[in-house]
Formats: C-alpha cells, structure tokens, sequence
C-alpha cells in the first residue's frame, strides 16, 4: 500500500468518525426521550440504552390524565392557520417588495426584519393588553394573531428573495398577455414558488409548532392549550415526583408529526433553498 | 390596420438619457428594424412602445391614438421575449392560451385559435408538452404563437433569434418574412445583426446612443449611408475607410488625394468643404478590385478568407489602414504579397470631417 492511498483511507476514515459524531449529537436526545418514554417507576433512573420492560404505560397515561389530544388539535389548529395566514400576506407582500419599484422599499423590508428582532418577552406584556381589548384572551385566535408577528417578517423575506430571481421577462410576458398583478402573481409566479412555499411554510410550522410564551401566556384553561405549554405543565403523583416519563412520552408524540413532514416536504425545502442558484 | 408613430419621445434612467428625442413614423403592415450596438437603446424604445416603460416626454401613437397611459393590452400588441419567456408550468396550449383566457372568449373559440396557430407554426402535435421539453427552435415558435394567437395590432420582438444556433436562425429569417406577409401586421423588430435587418425590414432604423442614425429601405441604407457610423455599421464585411484630403471640389466632383499619395475624382457634391480638409473616403468590399493598372491603391495581403462562392482578401495599405475586398470564387493572392487596386470611383461614399456623408452631385 503506498503512502497516497493509507493517507487517503485515513481521511475517509476521519470523516466518518465525524459523521458519526454530528449524527450522535444530533440524534442521541431524540433516541433518549424515546426509551425514556417507555420506562416507568424507577427503572426511569437506570442507565439502559435500552428499556429491559418497555411500557406504553406513560402513553396512556398522558392522554387520560389530560386533554392531551385536545392539546394537539390547538397546536394543529394554531400552526395551520399561522401558516396559511402567513404564507398569504408574505406572498403578496413579497410581490410588491420584490416586482414593484416604490420610494422606500427598502427602508420597508428592514423595518420588516426589524421587527422581528424584538425579543418575545419585550412584546409580552403590551400584546398582552392588546389581545385582552380584542377579546381574544383563552382563545386560540390570540395564538395565531401574535405567531403572525414573528413569522411574517421572515416568510415575507425569503418570498421577496425568492420573487426577485424570477425571470422578469416572465412578468412581462404576463403584462403583454393582458395579465393583472392578482393574476401573475396567482397563475405564473406561485407555480413555480410550489418549493419556496413549501420551505417557509414548513419553517413557519415549526415556530408556531414550538412556541411556549406566548402559549403560556394567553391561554387559561387546559382545553385552550397547545402541546408545548401542556407539556410543560404535565404533573407527577405528588409534588415531589417529576414525571419524567409521562413528559417523555408527550414529546415523542408531538415530535413524530414535525419528523414525518420534513421527510415529506424534504426534497421540496431542499430545492426551496437552492432555488435562484441556477436557472432552469 | 395599425401605424406607429413616436413624437420626440424621451427616456431618462436618473441623469442617464436612454432614448434622445426620437421621432419616428411607422406606416401600416411595414416590417420596421431597429438595429444599432449594444447600449444603442433599441430594446428600451421597443419596450416604450409596447407600454412596459414609461417615457419621460414625448408622444407614442397606434392608428392615430395617443398611447401613452394604456396598458401594453389595451395598445393591443404581442411581444416576442429574447429568452421567449414561456411560463414553465404550463403546457403549450396553455402557454399560447393564456393572453386569451384573460378575456371573455369563449373556450371553444380559444382552443380553435390556439390550434390554428399551432398548426401554422408547426408545433401542433406539441400542445401538451411543457416548455422544458421542446427544443430552442420549437419554443421560439411557442412565443410566437402566443403572439400571433391574440392578432394584434403591433407585432414586437426583442432580438428572437439571438438564442438560435446559425443554420437555425437563417430558417427562421425565412419564417418571419413568409409570416409577416401572411398576416400583414406592423411589426418593430429589434437586433444588432445587421445582416438580420438588412434580410428582413421594409424599414431600417439605425440607433446610436438613444438617437436616429438615419431611417430608409435596406438598400437606401446600405447604398446611401449618411455618415461614417452607419456606412461602418451597415454592411458585411465592414466598408472600408482610408484618409485623405480634399484637393479641389464643385457641386459635382470632389478631387481627394489620399494619405498614400493616391489622387481620385469622386462624384459628391463638396463645394462647401475648404481645400485641404480631411475627408474619408469610404469604398465597399465589393468596389474594390484586383489588377488595376492605373490609379490603383497597393496593398499588401494579410489573410485571405475563402468561403467557396467568395474570397474576402484582407490587407494593409501603407499608411497602415486595413483594405478588405471580395474576389468571386476563389483568389490567386498569397499573404505577402503586393496587390495593386482599382477603386471604382461611381460606388465610392466621401465623409467629411465630421465623418457626415457629403451629399451625391446636383
């Protein structure tokens, strides 16, 4: 064997170590909360990587002791409409931030981004009135309402990136043909935007998915709640018991839904990504 | 039934003047060209006229009408796009349809037009295919479809052929032609191939930096050109130029003497022009010819082109300009060699100082 190919060999060996290491890292919490979830009592302390007596017992237990699936109903309810709604105003938003030449355009999609720079906690407590003087306190519409202030800047965003790559004899040709700016924008442009919607949406799904703040915040009741907030107020047998297992169990169900739609989506958010790197 | 006419029109990008004060008249069923260099503004005056830009001042006119606040719809014309501008998800049929669909028109009727357009393009078998999956030549013929679909007013196209490999190009010279003399409409045609304008227009425009050259039939152009940059710019290969001076002139002969020491009578009325001014005397390829004896130019051979029907001989004169000329056939020069020319004084275009075009005897 020369020198070249031991060196060779060794790098690809290197590498995979690494690969290893990152998908380790990545993955190992995910694999932890899912044997985790399936212990109960104290064989939840024992260091097994795999449970010697799995149980669905916590399963069972999360959705008797609470309205857990009413929970995920809210959270589904909360992201679905966060992103429709989100999807909607950012498109035609992006539209005329990325086709449409007015004074101060730019000072516009700062002021955007700007906006969701502001941390949650800062927003709280004015929002809080403001959802109170609406009439929308312990109502989801509250939820969807405040999500769409920090998933509209970004989704508003990547579109306008996004719009701005497309051919701009595309809209011309649109214009010739005797197309309105409803009409471009609905049958040319977000055809061929199926990938970047995809993308933002799915990232927009996630945030609304996720959040806790907000959530906590804005709901009182325990059928108003969405998974996240319900989770963490999951209660042990005493005041004494963290139910470890019963949270586990929570988490790997809301979890799986999140994992099955990015491996559906994922080809679509990759190619979102790459979208305008190359012409096709 | 549609002339075009542009009244001192003007575009301006900030500080930058794109199109100069431009006046130009159109008439009904002509094939116009506009043609110039890069950066001449004949994209942006095509794009004025179909209603995509706005002028700064001035007037554009369709059969009569001021034009200037309608839409490119309601100016009814079509527009052929440089990259043909196909909507990629949509099929063929859809793509040539949709101008249509954007009205009432039933959809009887429109699939009846679209299919009678397809057919008169030849791309009827490929209505249900999707633009990625035609070739440059079938999809160029997609764009026209979608503008012979609609039967405007003002047929517009942006440099169509500039995509196509030669051998294509040529054919669909051809097409154009036969396809302007079927439907008779006014059509503006923007290139920078000069040899596309000179085959296709009723009209030539010539354009330089945002104004009008000069404006007449092909061969009015190619014969009279009226100064130095169209004479250069209008023609293939290029007219040749070679320096002198004025010796003596009247309303019917200039006598010059080139810088090689070469004296010619050439017919131009100069008689406003001093003696001893500089002139530039501009011979086209085919004006020059090999052998002469007398007032010949000597020449010595750099290259020679051979194209079969032709030969294009290339080479220097003493005072270091480049001759070209045309040999039918093939030509006995060698690089190397000394060449004596006869000018033929008849076909010869004199330029004065400020290279404007002297204007032929009284």
């Amino acid at each position: 064997m020369t020198m070249r190919m031991l060196r060779r060999r060794l790098i690809s060996l290197a590498r995979l170590v690494l690969v290893a290491l990152v998908v380790l890292y990545a993955l190992f919490p995910f694999y932890w909360a899912v044997v985790s979830s399936l212990k109960t009592g104290p064989a939840l302390f024992d260091v097994a990587l795999l449970p010697l007596h799995p149980s669905f017992d916590n399963y069972v237990a999360v959705f008797r002791d609470q309205p857990f699936a009413r929970n995920i109903l809210n959270s589904f309810v909360v992201a679905l409409s966060t992103v429709a709604l989100a999807l909607a105003l950012a498109l035609t938003a992006a539209y005329a931030l990325g086709r449409v030449a007015f004074r101060g355009r730019s000072l516009l999609l700062i002021v955007v981004l700007g906006v969701s720079m502001f941390p949650q906690v800062a927003v709280l407590s004015g929002l809080f009135d403001l959802i109170r003087a609406l009439g929308l306190y312990n109502n989801l519409m509250a939820l969807t309402f405040s999500y769409l202030i920090f998933t509209v800047p970004f989704t508003t965003w990547i579109l306008t990136t996004f719009i701005r790559d497309l051919p701009r004899d595309l809209e011309e040709a649109a214009i010739v043909d005797g197309a309105t700016p409803w009409i471009t924008l609905t049958r040319v442009f977000l055809p061929l935007m199926g990938p970047a919607m995809a993308a933002t949406g799915m990232l927009a799904f996630m945030v609304a998915w996720n959040e806790f703040l907000f959530a906590l915040t804005f709901t009182l009741t325990n059928d108003m709640r969405t998974v996240p907030v319900a989770i963490a107020l999951i209660t042990g047998a005493s005041q004494y018991e963290l139910p470890w297992g019963k949270i586990m169990a929570a988490s790997v169900t809301v979890t799986a839904p999140l994992v099955i739609l990015v491996l559906v989506f994922q080809r679509r958010i990759v190619s979102g990504l790459m979208a305008g790197a190359i012409k096709g | 039934m549609a002339e075009l006419s542009l009244r001192h029109l003007s575009k301006r990008f900030g500080r930058h003047t794109v199109i100069d004060n431009i006046s130009l008249d159109i008439a009904d069923r002509q094939f116009a060209v506009l043609v110039g260099p890069s950066g001449c503004g004949k994209s942006t005056l095509l794009r004025l006229i179909a209603g995509l830009e706005a002028p700064t001042a001035g007037e554009i006119r369709i059969g009569g009408e001021r034009v200037n606040e309608w839409t490119p719809r309601e100016r009814g014309i079509a527009m052929v796009f440089q990259s043909y501008a196909l909507y990629p998800h949509m099929t063929v049929f859809d793509n040539i349809a949709f101008g249509l669909t954007q009205t009432s028109m039933p959809r009887t009727e429109i699939a009846e037009r679209v299919q009678k357009a397809a057919d008169r393009l030849q791309i009827g078998h490929l209505l249900a295919r999707k633009p990625k999956e035609l070739s440059g030549g079938q999809r160029q013929r997609v764009a026209i479809g979608r503008a012979i679909v609609r039967q405007p007013r003002l047929f517009l196209f942006d440099e169509p052929l500039s995509n196509l490999d030669a051998s294509l190009r040529t054919q669909m010279r051809l097409e154009f032609m036969q396809l302007h003399r079927e439907l008779g409409a006014t059509t503006v045609y923007v290139t920078h191939d000069q040899s596309e304008a000179m085959t296709l227009a009723s009209l030539i425009v010539v354009l330089r930096q945002g104004r009008i050259e000069q404006i007449g039939s092909p061969l009015d152009v190619y014969e009279h050109p009226r100064n130095l940059f169209v004479a250069g710019f209008i023609g293939s290969p290029k007219m040749n130029m070679i320096a002198g001076r004025l010796e003596a002139a009247d309303a019917r002969n200039a006598h010059i003497v080139l810088d090689g020491g070469l004296r010619l009578l050439v017919a131009a009325d100069a008689h406003h022009s001093s003696p001893g001014s500089k002139v530039t005397l501009g011979v086209r390829p085919e004006h020059l010819k090999e052998g002469a004896t007398a007032d010949a130019l000597v020449a010595t051979v750099v290259a020679i082109e051979r194209l079969g029907s032709e030969s294009l001989v290339h080479a220097k004169l003493p005072s270091a300009e480049m001759v070209t000329w045309r040999v039918v056939g093939s030509s006995a020069a060698k690089p190397g060699d000394a060449v004596r020319l006869g000018v033929d004084v008849t076909c010869c275009h004199l330029f004065d100082e400020a290279g404007n075009a002297f204007p032929p005897p009284e």
